[in-house]
């Protein structure tokens, strides 16, 4: 017999797609559909003599959290790295169009590399359907909440759908950022970015500075607990998807292009911001980390 | 056809559209004189966070008008500008920053039109010509995820094993006819007809209900599953509701 799985205990870097959803919403509440025994898998990568998987690497249903309906969508990174391809994609379509029809709020729990690249042109147009599905969700007045801090970061056009979310919560270790730090080697050279200097890249792309920043909402630490709460948090407010909150993004943008356009580098964007040791940010633990980020940039309404 | 020749062909009455920095900024002029906003990407250029801004800027500006009049969007770009300082700043915000403006001035009931005449590839085209209403391409476009030597380096195979599949399928290799096949890219011009025709057809058409892309793949058979993914999710989602 297995030892009962300790769901509050679930390092969220660390978990499978399914154990974050079972661990997040409420026990035995979530319902799955088009689940892997409908074996709705990739017809496109046996061309490439791949191996396939039954939900192609994403998890889609409706749950409840804390007695409230919420639909909830979940990438595996264990899976093509999280890659979206034809259908992995057509499940978040699918599922951000019911949310439209029924005004639900939705979850989605990113894990990405950004468009699986044996199915590019699938996987490309996949996410500006996504996209476009998310922005009419929200424009019905569903919340869209994003939940980076899984192994493979969020990356490519998983940034893009990420920048679309009503809100967006990150651990230390959730990374979002369009082009992936190999790949900017690759084009640029290692002098642009070195992509094995890990410190440099939790510090340009990951939770804390996409905090201080003003690119995510809230920061917790690697538990289903810590993202629970802090989904409910922002559940409890309105949605608001309108000119006002553009214009007001905008302004943000701008803001932060001023403030921030010379920095060189994460540390002298936080010393800008008034961190006193702004060195010392990446070795904080979550509650001193909370303490200092008072003086963070906040994206409230503009977004 | 160069953005000069295309402009020209879009609006024979006259344009104040200029190209400034790799970006495509002005006003053209339709039959009877109502305006078409133009903005876009020219010569190839990259999207980083000063031009989205700056796009996403004026397209704002248009909605907020109240003028209703359609935002022609051409598109000749690189892809997403790949530095450390991009991504430093939030390049992923920008991007969908300019995306989410475009989808809300549609919403605001301004036509939105991508006319991909040039390269595209990868965020920047999802930014743009992806987040129009509506996208048609020239002949000669070219819009591509990643080329064929880079996708080789990351999946591992040669380029001749790829050059090879992408002969079997539409679903992975760089162009036009794979694009258009996956339900990406909505109709062709066809350069040898009048461009302004070809726009007032496009603007008299009624605006599509929903998003089409995914039942133009099947259709095209670029992307057979993504339509039936797509429904029986949200079905059994309501089902279950």
């Amino acid at each position: 017999m297995n030892p009962a799985f300790e769901t509050e205990a679930l390092s969220w870097y660390e978990g499978s797609a399914r154990q974050r959803v079972a661990a997040l919403v409420d026990p035995g509440s979530f319902h799955e559909v088009v689940g892997p025994e409908e074996r709705a898998t990739s017809p496109h990568l046996a061309l490439f003599d791949l191996p396939e998987q039954f939900d192609d690497g994403m998890i889609v249903g409706s749950a409840t959290l804390d007695g409230a309906e919420v639909l909830v969508a979940a990438q595996e990174g264990r899976f093509m790295g999280g890659a979206v391809g034809e259908v992995h994609g057509a499940k978040l379509v699918g599922l951000l169009r019911a949310a439209k029809a029924l005004r639900r709020d939705v979850l989605i729990l990113f894990d990405t590399g950004g468009v699986r690249l044996q199915e590019a042109n699938a996987g490309e147009t996949a996410i500006a359907e996504i996209m476009r599905a998310l922005i009419e969700a929200r424009g019905s007045g569903s919340r869209v909440v994003g939940l980076v801090g899984g192994r493979s970061g969020c990356y490519g056009g998983g940034g893009l759908i990420a920048g679309c979310c009503s809100a967006l919560i990150v651990t230390e270790q959730g990374r979002i950022s369009v082009t992936g730090p190999e790949v900017i080697e690759t084009n640029r050279g290692v002098e642009e970015f070195d992509s094995r200097d890990r410190a440099l890249v939790w510090r340009t792309m990951g939770g804390k500075h996409r905090y201080l920043l003003g690119g995510a909402d809230a920061f917790v630490d690697d538990g289903p607990g810590a993202f629970r709460a802090a989904v409910q948090a922002i559940l409890a407010k309105p949605e608001r998807l309108d000119l006002a909150t553009l214009d007001a993004e905008q302004a943000r943008l701008e803001r932060r292009l001023v403030r921030f356009g010379t920095a060189s580098d994460a540390v002298a964007v936080w010393s800008i911001l008034g961190v006193k040791d702004a060195p010392g940010v990446p070795g904080l633990s979550t509650q001193a980390f909370h303490a200092i980020a008072t003086c963070r940039e906040s994206a409230d309404d503009a977004r | 056809m160069t953005l000069a020749e295309i402009l020209v062909g879009l609006f024979p009455d006259g344009h104040d559209v200029a190209v400034a920095d790799g970006l495509i900024l002005g006003t053209g002029r339709r039959a009877g004189g109502k305006p078409v906003h133009v903005l876009g990407l020219a010569e190839g250029t990259p999207l980083g966070i000063e031009g989205a801004l700056t796009l996403a800027g004026r397209v704002l500006a248009i909605a907020r008008s109240g003028d209703g009049a359609p935002i022609l969007m051409p598109v000749d770009s690189s892809s997403q500008r790949m530095s450390r300082r991009d991504e430093l700043l939030g390049l992923n915000e920008y991007l969908a920053h300019l995306a989410k403006a475009l989808m809300l001035a549609e919403a605001e009931g301004h036509r939105t039109l991508g006319l991909l005449y040039g390269r595209s590839a990868a965020g920047a085209f999802i930014a743009t010509a992806l987040a129009t209403g509506h996208l048609v391409a020239l002949p000669g476009a070219h819009p591509e995820v990643m080329d064929l030597p880079s996708m080789a380096r990351v999946t591992k195979l040669s380029l001749d094993v790829l050059t090879e599949k992408a002969r079997a399928t539409a679903v992975f290799a760089p162009g036009l006819d794979n694009l258009v096949q996956t339900g990406a890219i909505h109709e062709t011009w066809d350069p040898r007809r009048s461009l302004a025709e070809q726009l007032e057809a496009c603007l008299a058409a009624p605006q599509a209900s929903g998003d089409c892309r995914d039942r133009l793949g099947w259709e095209r058979g670029g992307r057979t599953r993504a339509a039936a993914i797509a429904e029986r999710v949200a079905a059994r989602v309501a089902d279950h509701a």
